[in-house]
């Protein structure tokens, strides 16, 4: 799906699609396709060859170490990231936690936490959710009290994903205890070294090392590391709902990426004398699915050019959050389809080794994909909460 | 990359809106489609006085040359209202493949732009929708011997545009023709239907038609298939206008509907099933306006209007019955107007070939 481009844009999409044409290694595209995230140093890799490139954090204003592009250019980077079937940038830094920095944070946070998310030095993880206390974050129990130059932090945080490989997290925590639930939270910053924290692996039904469970006892942190105001943490979260759209047209312009491989699966796989491809009834199934993308994708467009006309999309950004987990997990299913009954072929018990023909060649990443795709209509607010949003934001109910 | 609509697009929203309010408003609805087509004509009138039958035609043909998004606006309209003209047949399917078709077309033209005559086009036989499945056929003398099974608003129509084979056979992809047939032909037998909607067809008959030869012969079906694929964007605008409108009404009646002692829209499920219809409408809204931007182009993406055909089509149909669904036992009544919505919407779900046809072109087009 082309947009009408102005030269100089056509230009800007010109290089992006050069500089993605040899920076995806091919061994990396199956994790791609299937929605997963790669490892850790390799992302970082990646991270680093936008940095150099000028490209590491390509929503943020110019002065912070951003791009500073418009919307337009922001959606032919991602077309193009997706039709080279280039990883998503880990999001957490670049998206959550740094604009808040570079909105509320001190001049001191600005300049040492910044262009290490840029570089990629810095992972970041969300210290948020605790047990009890998902989307609804007013119950949140996790303390901070002062102490002399300290806060010292006492709780319990839940689904931290990436906690295991990064260097910081951002945690919510109670200040002090007012009438109204949403006020006396905090926004903290925490180096994950800090005596006093510890890290339990939770391991999901993909057999991936995803998400953990963090535990904070008596962690002592310099009240320096306080962002902003006390108790305004949850003021804080908010003004990234405006971000949020973003990140999910971002997101939602990768699911190309899986129903390509959907397709090259179908093609690989003989059915009697032809292909599943060629079999009218999966095809028909994977043209619905190819053609609900293509709608999505046009959300996408729609919302980006409202962002460009500095127009209110309102929740059109939790409708493609919505949509697009609906179709990942749809997209996935039907890629084991695809595969048939090889895909209980989850791993060889007398391996020789990858490629080794023991198991088809996009195992188990395609199950491990469907298999983690159930986590997208939970993560970030779940398809529920979605709605909730949805309806009182947009349909005053 | 511009979605929202010019001041002068924005104008031709409104009118529609003030017209469709004016003279189809949901409440003498029941009154409006009873009056047939003493009413229809005048409305018909009083629309060519407003300048939208010349909105889509040609400049050069003698109208105004309006593109698919002028169409796209106003069709909005006829859905939100659900009026029942034959505006896309008549000036958006018709005009295109009457234009640069020769003296007679060139005559026709203006005429329909300021409402003297109506033009419909017969296109379907016993296959469906199938450009290629035409087995009429025309003589050397363009005498046409065939039947049309179905002609989108053809009733009162006073010519038609015919498809016919001048050469191969039932299927291959040329020796389809076009040809223009007066609705009083001798060999011509009309006979006339109602649809559940309120528009008006009819099927053809022809022994032996005389009629005349419009544009080249035995290349028609690209034609066909351009001009088609005008209209289908020209109903998919219609059909969002149309689930909007019932997705407006349905909000307006969870807020007010008492059970229980509450509002039923402070019911959780209702909220969401609203949500779920309010993301379809925005869905088709969407890709609707990414198909009529993409036929602006010199090389329109047909995959892509394929595509949209068919995902408008599903949340149209979806969206309308779960406005029937919330509604509960009055929104199945003929006196409430989500109930006429859902008609059209099953309707627009068969204009120009139905879902499973354009899911089929769709995996046609977009192999690779």
């Amino acid at each position: 799906m082309d947009l009408d481009l102005a030269p100089a844009d056509l230009s800007f999409r010109d290089e992006v699609r050069a500089f993605f044409a040899d920076s995806i290694p091919d061994e990396w595209k199956t994790t791609v396709r299937a929605g997963l995230r790669l490892p850790a140093d390799t992302l970082t890799a990646y991270q680093r060859r936008l940095a150099a490139r000028g490209w590491g954090a390509p929503t943020w204003p110019v002065e912070y170490g951003g791009t500073g592009w418009t919307p337009t250019q922001l959606h032919i980077f991602w077309s193009e990231a997706s039709a080279a079937d280039a990883p998503a940038q880990y999001h957490q830094g670049l998206e959550l936690i740094g604009p808040i920095i570079f909105t509320y944070g001190s001049q001191a946070q600005k300049d040492f936490y910044l262009p290490r998310i840029i570089s990629g030095e810095d992972w970041w993880c969300q210290g948020y959710s605790e047990p009890g206390a998902g989307s609804d974050l007013a119950a949140l129990r996790t303390r901070a009290e002062r102490d002399g130059g300290d806060y010292v932090l006492n709780g319990q945080k839940m689904w931290t994903s990436y906690a295991h490989v990064s260097t910081r997290m951002f945690v919510l925590a109670r200040t002090s205890v007012e009438a109204k639930r949403q006020a006396g939270i905090s926004l903290i910053l925490v180096d994950m070294d800090t005596p006093g924290l510890r890290i339990r692996p939770i391991h999901t039904l993909d057999e991936k090392h995803h998400t953990n469970e963090v535990f904070l006892d008596d962690v002592r942190v310099p009240a320096a590391n306080l962002v902003g105001e006390e108790g305004m943490g949850w003021n804080y979260g908010k003004v990234l709902l405006d971000r949020e759209r973003m990140v999910a047209a971002a997101t939602a312009m990768f699911l190309p990426q899986t129903l390509r491989a959907v397709r090259a699966a179908a093609k690989r796989r003989r059915v009697g004398a032809a292909t599943l491809f060629d079999q009218p009834g999966f095809r028909g199934k994977l043209a619905q699915l190819e053609i609900e993308s293509l709608a999505l994708q046009a959300m996408v467009m729609r919302l980006v050019a409202d962002a460009a006309a500095g127009m209110d999309s309102g929740p059109r950004g939790s409708m493609v959050k919505l949509r697009w987990s609906e179709l990942i997990q749809q997209s996935t299913a039907l890629w084991v389809e695809a595969l048939g009954s090889a895909a209980q072929h989850y791993e060889a018990l007398d391996a020789k080794g990858e490629g080794s023909g023991d198991t088809p060649p996009d195992m188990p990443l395609a199950l491990q994909g469907a298999l983690y795709s159930r986590v997208t209509s939970i993560y970030g607010g779940s398809s529920e909460i979605q709605r909730n949003i949805i309806a009182r934001r947009a349909l005053g109910l | 990359m511009e979605f929202a609509y010019s001041d002068e697009q924005q104008m031709l929203r409104d009118s529609a809106d003030r017209f469709g309010d004016q003279h189809m408003g949901a409440a003498d609805r029941l009154a409006r489609l009873a009056e047939g087509l003493e009413g229809s004509r005048r409305r018909w009138s009083e629309m060519a006085a407003l300048g939208w039958l010349m909105l889509p035609i040609a400049e050069g043909d003698g109208g105004l040359g309006g593109g698919p998004v002028e169409v796209m606006a106003i069709m909005e309209g006829f859905g939100r209202h659900l009026m029942i003209e034959p505006y896309v047949t008549c000036c958006v399917l018709t005009p295109a493949l009457l234009h640069g078709g020769g003296a007679l077309a060139d005559e026709l033209l203006p005429k329909i732009g300021t409402g003297e005559i109506r033009v419909a086009t017969a296109l379907f036989e016993d296959d469906g929708y199938a450009v290629f499945g035409v087995a009429t056929r025309a003589d050397d003398g363009a005498r046409l011997t065939g039947v049309k099974t179905h002609v989108e608003d053809g009733a009162d129509a006073d010519w038609f545009v015919v498809s016919a084979r001048t050469a191969g056979d039932h299927g291959d992809r040329t020796g389809i023709s076009l040809f223009l047939v007066p609705a009083d032909a001798e060999g011509l037998t009309v006979r006339r239907y109602r649809s559940s909607d309120g528009h008006r067809h009819c099927s053809l008959t022809l022994d032996n038609v005389p009629a005349t030869l419009l544009g080249e012969r035995d290349t028609a079906a690209p034609r066909i298939a351009a001009a088609a694929d005008r209209a289908i964007v020209a109903h998919l605008a219609e059909a969002v206008g149309s689930m909007e409108a019932a997705t407006a009404a349905t909000l307006d009646y969870v807020r007010t509907r008492q059970q229980f002692g509450v509002a039923i829209g402070t019911f959780q499920v209702i909220q969401h099933k609203l949500v779920d219809m309010s993301i379809a409408c925005e869905e088709a809204r969407a890709i609707t306006s990414v198909a009529a931007r993409s036929l602006m182009s010199d090389t329109p993406d047909r995959a892509l209007i394929a595509a949209a055909r068919v995902r408008v089509s599903q949340c149209g149909v979806v969206v309308t019955q779960a406005a029937v669904q919330l509604h509960g036992g009055v929104g199945t009544s003929d006196e409430l107007v989500v109930s006429h919505h859902l008609r059209r919407q099953m309707m627009l779900d068969l204009i120009l070939g139905d879902r499973d046809y354009h899911r089929g072109r769709f995996i046609m087009l977009s192999d690779r």
